[in-house]
């Protein structure tokens, strides 16, 4: 079976506490985190995680519904993309 | 092939998307309809229903699950049919109107925003069945809302079809006094071609070619916003050979970005991928424009002497960035110029610096043709067809793909203003040449097709 990978893109004002919920919904989702980035792009906080939803018993886009209602409750923005978009824009 | 996890190749992909409008214009469903002919108008009309509804039911649901899961717009879907002249050669008294009726409802009913193919192939001449068919595309396009018509009046190993041209201006001019209370709609669902594609997914002019398998997934992407942006950041000395690259490497990351979900979406609908068309095709949101794209390059504006280059080399380099990125790139693929749909152009216009000469002059090296040109209601249809037969001579001399998509506004004078709304824009009315055409057009008959030796 094809792993299954998205990329969590979260982005906004930084404060406490933003890692700790995004993670612990992935817990929820039993979605796997295999990589985690941040950095601070034009005075924003820019967090990315690339997770394996592959075991994951709940389905694409519940678990974007959820990473979506975490961070609206965070008051930041996010995106969940299936990492292909990625892999196939810059790679030759 | 994986990436690295990389935070500015993420950033860019969110950035295109997000700020850029990099988005899939159209995902189109090419069907063929040979099989759905009958001798009688009512099961004929059915068999095309039925097709149409059975193999596009899941076409909207599953664009959006794509657009969910990767999180690109994709902004219209459409379905794209054998040519309605064909399939209705055989029908004894067809009505025409109620099978336009048909397509309508059946585009409605799955929930694409428009149906291609109302449409003739006539460059060497007419058949009974295309004449009879012909005359009904004003009232077709007047009676129904999502259906698109297009008709190919010249070919590079046909000649142009005078007699074709002539009946062609008159279609135009008829379809947008049908539609007058709506600025002349009907022609905006109209164009005429020489050269015309069999797969492109783009309207008004798609149609699924006799050439073409059962049905196939073709896919449009966009993105003159992109491009703007790529060339924008790069140093004001560069030359253009760094410009061009820059392009080609721009227009390669849209392509393999619309092939993925091309792919995804004709495996999901259990289809063939057919082909990706990568057009820039400006929208009037700001900065989607490919007028942008010249000023990006240096110039104040489109319709500066300059453009017909600039446009030359854009066209160029979007094509081969899109083939390192596809073995399948086909339709359209380039730059198109629809002056209502593009914020720079609809300003140029307003400016009086992009007025239809050049505009023609810009056709011999853009993807496609005149596109989206509002014109006065009362320009006389010898005039129009005068303006046609330019455009299809550009493309038979070119070998290449040309077409008239104009709005004769009823009722309305060069300089007046005319709003299609949605994607179609809005559009300043373009001052025309008042002088006679009528006696070259009376004299009918056919343009020989050109030599394809001896080119200079």
């Amino acid at each position: 079976m094809t792993e299954e990978k998205i990329i969590v893109t979260v982005t906004g004002q930084d404060k406490t506490g933003i890692v700790a919920k995004i993670a612990t919904t992935l817990n929820e989702c039993k979605v796997n985190i295999e990589d985690i980035k941040q950095t601070i792009m034009q005075d924003y906080f820019v967090m990315m995680m690339l997770c394996n939803i592959t075991n994951s018993p709940d389905s694409f886009s519940t678990i974007k519904d959820k990473l979506t209602e975490a961070s609206k409750s965070l008051n930041m923005t996010i995106w969940v993309q299936r990492k292909e978009i990625f892999d196939r824009m810059h790679t030759i | 092939m994986t990436m690295d996890f990389d935070v500015h190749n993420i950033m860019e992909t969110i950035e295109m998307i997000k700020v850029h409008h990099l988005d899939i214009r159209t995902v189109t469903l090419s069907l063929s309809l040979r099989d759905c002919c009958s001798s009688d108008t009512k099961k004929l009309s059915a068999k095309i229903y039925d097709k149409i509804t059975k193999y596009a039911s899941n076409l909207a649901k599953c664009a959006c699950e794509l657009e969910d899961e990767y999180s690109i717009p994709i902004i219209n879907k459409r379905i794209a049919v054998t040519p309605i002249s064909i399939i209705t050669e055989s029908v004894d008294n067809p009505d025409f109107i109620h099978i336009a009726k048909t397509l309508d409802k059946a585009a409605k009913e799955v929930g694409v925003d428009f149906l291609g193919g109302y449409s003739a192939l006539v460059e060497k001449g007419c058949t009974e069945g295309d004449k009879r068919f012909m005359a009904s595309i004003p009232e077709a396009l007047a009676s129904t809302e999502r259906v698109c018509s297009s008709v190919n009046l010249a070919g590079s190993k046909a000649g142009i079809n005078m007699v074709g041209v002539y009946k062609t201006a008159e279609i135009i001019k008829k379809a947008a006094e049908l539609t007058k209370d709506k600025d002349g709609i009907g022609a905006a669902k109209f164009v005429c071609f020489c050269n015309s594609v069999t797969d492109n997914p783009f309207m008004a002019g798609a149609y699924c070619g006799v050439n073409e398998p059962e049905c196939a997934l073709n896919i449009g992407v966009s993105g003159p916003g992109v491009v703007r942006w790529a060339i924008e950041n790069m140093d004001k000395k560069a030359d253009l050979g760094e410009v061009a690259n820059t392009i080609k490497k721009t227009a390669f990351k849209i392509t393999t970005t619309g092939e993925l979900i091309g792919r995804e979406l004709a495996k999901r609908l259990d289809i063939p991928f057919g082909v990706i068309d990568l057009s820039l095709a400006p929208t009037p949101a700001e900065g989607d424009s490919v007028a942008g794209i010249f000023q990006a390059m240096g110039l104040s504006d489109a319709g500066a002497h300059g453009t017909t280059a600039a446009l030359a080399m854009l066209n160029d380099a979007v094509k081969k960035g899109g083939i390192m990125a596809s073995s399948y790139v086909g339709g359209l693929s380039g730059a198109f110029i629809p002056v209502s749909e593009d914020a720079g152009m609809i300003e140029a216009a307003r400016k009086g610096v992009l007025t239809i000469d050049k505009l023609e002059a810009m056709t011999s090296v853009c993807s496609v043709g005149l596109d989206m040109i509002a014109i006065p209601g009362d320009t006389p249809s010898a005039t129009i067809a005068g303006m046609i037969a330019d455009e299809m001579a550009i493309g038979m001399i070119n070998k290449k793909t040309t077409a008239v998509r104009v709005i004769p506004v009823w009722g309305k004078k060069a300089g007046e203003w005319v709003k299609f709304g949605g994607l179609l824009g809005e559009a300043p009315i373009m001052k025309m040449h008042d002088c006679d055409s009528s006696v070259f057009i009376n004299r009918l008959g056919r343009i020989p097709a050109p030599i394809h030796s001896l080119n200079n």
